[in-house]
């Protein structure tokens, strides 16, 4: 990890992927090939909304470890050094360190990528931050398998599994920047430790605006259908909507939950969308195992529901080398796979020669 | 703020009762230990033998807070890194007036507050929860940057076992204590030279402690961690400055201090006294400490 901070500070040829678009860059499409406006979106908000929050809450204090370009907290930084701490390579100690702060009152915001803070310092989450109820606050970036080719070092396909087995820590994967500085807000008298996935700061645009109307651990119903329902968290969430505006021109109408908090997760949202479009196809960008797939067939299956379902992830196996966009195609979790997958679920009855 | 020169000092009559004072607290930790074991059906014993003066000296002369509302935010922290030996905690929690003693009744019982490590969410006047060895020292940091950003002018005390120095996480925080120049962080390492294993020095070297830890920017003192008037000094040698090196107590001890059978015993760091045993060590306990192996000890 040293290795790779130290190359994409300095990097050009992988800067790109690693340090996030800048406001007004040209991204692609990975299904259509097509580009897409990044808007004025910058690479990371949190640092920027943070800063803002910070103006009237000094509760706030943000960390992060030797990733404060890639992540933007140096946004918040120079606004508020005196509340912002690097703390170098050094992600357990940041982790412990933030629950101290809690402790005293603050509210830590600590942000690194998703592979160190869920998996290498899974057990300064669990004992210090969620054990304790501090209300530290992990911005998990570049969750999933959003760092490409860094590979699986720099992956973070099994964090939801291992954050939802622990107790008293919400859950939460941010579609794009705006869902992601409603979350923020929301976050500021949320009791207790977060866990919030984020993509790589690049995500394409889910909400217009900062939606006024974000409830943690409620789903929202993004589209409305009665052949199936799509649920998606987090990276996935975007290509839904693009997979279900194709299978409405095929006439096939879907659902699309965004089912941003995975713990506690909003089992009569799910339950509804099982009874009502009676097929279920959660896609997620994360390990089929635990993550939120599991949870939904969890909550179908203790309710009784018989539903056509299927989960939709990464498989159980290191995924091979390759840039993002590639990735999701080669996993079928671009909007071309997805479209293909829900129709392979509903298909099923329909064709069954196949 | 705590400043030099806090405590009486040594030849007068004042020094003299407390020391007398503190003696007795650290009797009563052990004490309480021996019988709270007894409840659980097991206990660490001798890791909290080991820190027994230094709990005395650190509730009963050197912390500020206020039994009365555990949360008062300028209070100083002590933080348990060495989670093991809550055992001798609890019961001076209960005794400066946190909690009620009865509560202990049910140590380690169905539903109890007090496990075998502590948490801060059941138990009033425990500033951390602990007992994942490694970790307080860079709780600790944190704290200690609470007390700078808020602008409070409190001290954090961690006491770390030595073992638990083997912890990479606790060399993480020592570099970050230096790095931000946290004077107002006190780290207390009970060196009682055993880990569960046998002699740390032949399982995973420490030493020199006092050059590794100066390496990363602390101050070093190093005492008799029994010796009461020892402690008491160095706590007043301790710089008020909150914007200076941070700073650390090595504290020299042994482990199973105070019952002679479990002095230098690795058998001993978890176990249960029965029958005689156990009236023989509240008797040895009710005496005092004793010269170090006097009497030859039996195990």
């Amino acid at each position: 990890m040293a290795e790779a901070t130290r190359e994409g500070a300095s990097g050009q040829a992988i800067s790109d992927t690693f340090r996030g678009s800048a406001a007004g860059s040209k991204l692609k499409d990975s299904a259509t090939g097509r580009g897409i406006e990044a808007r004025t979106i910058p690479a990371f908000v949190a640092g920027e909304e943070l800063a803002e929050l910070g103006e009237d809450d000094r509760r706030i204090v943000v960390l992060t470890a030797d990733l404060a370009h890639a992540n933007r907290t140096i946004d918040f930084a120079a606004r508020h050094p005196d509340r912002f701490f690097n703390l170098g390579v050094a992600e357990q100690n940041m982790v412990s360190i933030a629950a101290g702060m809690a402790s005293t009152g603050l509210i830590p915001y600590a942000a690194t990528f998703a592979a160190y803070l869920a998996l290498l310092a899974c057990e300064q989450v669990r004992t210090d931050c969620a054990y304790t109820g501090m209300p530290v606050r992990l911005l998990a970036h570049h969750s999933g398998m959003s760092l490409g080719y860094y590979g699986t070092s720099h992956h973070a396909l099994e964090d939801l599994a291992i954050t939802r087995a622990i107790a008293d820590l919400t859950v939460i994967c941010a579609a794009d920047a705006n869902q992601l500085r409603a979350i923020l807000r929301r976050s500021l008298d949320w009791p207790g430790a977060m866990y919030i996935r984020l993509g790589r700061g690049r995500d394409p645009e889910v909400y217009p605006e900062v939606p006024r109307e974000f409830e943690i651990g409620r789903a929202i119903r993004l589209r409305d259908g009665g052949d199936l329902t799509l649920i998606a968290t987090g990276s996935e969430v975007r290509a839904c909507l693009d997979a279900a505006e194709s299978l409405a021109e095929a006439g096939i109408e879907a659902r699309v939950l965004d089912m941003h908090t995975l713990d506690p997760l909003d089992r009569d949202e799910v339950l509804a969308a099982a009874a009502e479009t009676g097929a279920v196809l959660t896609v997620e960008e994360h390990n089929l195992t635990g993550g939120l797939g599991s949870a939904v067939a969890e909550t179908l299956a203790e309710a009784g529901a018989g539903v056509r379902f299927r989960r939709h992830g990464v498989p159980d196996e290191h995924v091979v080398i390759g840039p993002p966009a590639a990735l999701y195609n080669r996993y079928r979790l671009d909007a071309a796979g997805i479209e293909a997958t829900a129709r392979e679920l509903i298909g099923a009855e329909r064709q069954p020669t196949r | 703020m705590t400043s030099a020169a806090k405590h009486p000092p040594r030849g007068t009559a004042e020094r003299e009762a407390l020391i007398e004072r503190l003696k007795d607290r650290a009797k009563f930790v052990r004490l309480e230990t021996v019988r709270l074991t007894r409840i659980a059906g097991a206990g660490h014993y001798t890791g909290t033998f080991s820190a027994a003066e230094l709990f005395a000296a650190l509730y009963y002369a050197q912390l500020r807070y206020r039994a009365s509302e555990p949360d008062w935010p300028d209070r100083d922290r002590f933080v348990l890194s060495k989670g093991h030996a809550a055992i001798g905690l609890y019961p001076v929690l209960a005794d400066v007036g946190f909690f009620d003693r009865s509560l202990l009744e049910n140590y380690t019982r169905l539903d109890s507050s007090f496990g075998d490590h502590p948490d801060m969410r059941k138990i009033p006047g425990a500033d951390f929860s602990s007992g994942s060895l490694g970790h307080g020292l860079s709780v600790s940091v944190g704290m200690a940057l609470g007390a700078r950003v808020q602008g409070r002018a409190f001290r954090v005390y961690c006491m770390m076992g030595d073992g638990e120095l083997d912890e990479g996480q606790v060399w993480e925080a020592a570099m970050s204590a230096g790095q931000f120049q946290l004077g107002s962080l006190v780290g207390i390492i009970d060196r009682n030279h055993l880990s569960i294993d046998g002699d740390t020095e032949s399982i995973m070297r420490l030493e020199p402690l006092e050059n590794r830890f100066e390496s990363f920017g602390w101050r070093v003192h190093r005492i008799d961690g029994h010796d009461l008037d020892a402690i008491l000094d160095v706590f007043d040698l301790l710089d008020a400055d909150p914007v200076a090196p941070p700073q650390l107590v090595i504290a020299d001890t042994v482990k199973g201090r105070g019952v002679r059978r479990m002095e230098g015993d690795t058998n001993w760091h978890v176990g249960n006294l029965q029958g005689e045993d156990y009236d023989d060590v509240i008797a040895e306990i009710e005496a005092g400490l004793q010269p170090v192996g006097a009497g030859g000890g039996d195990g």
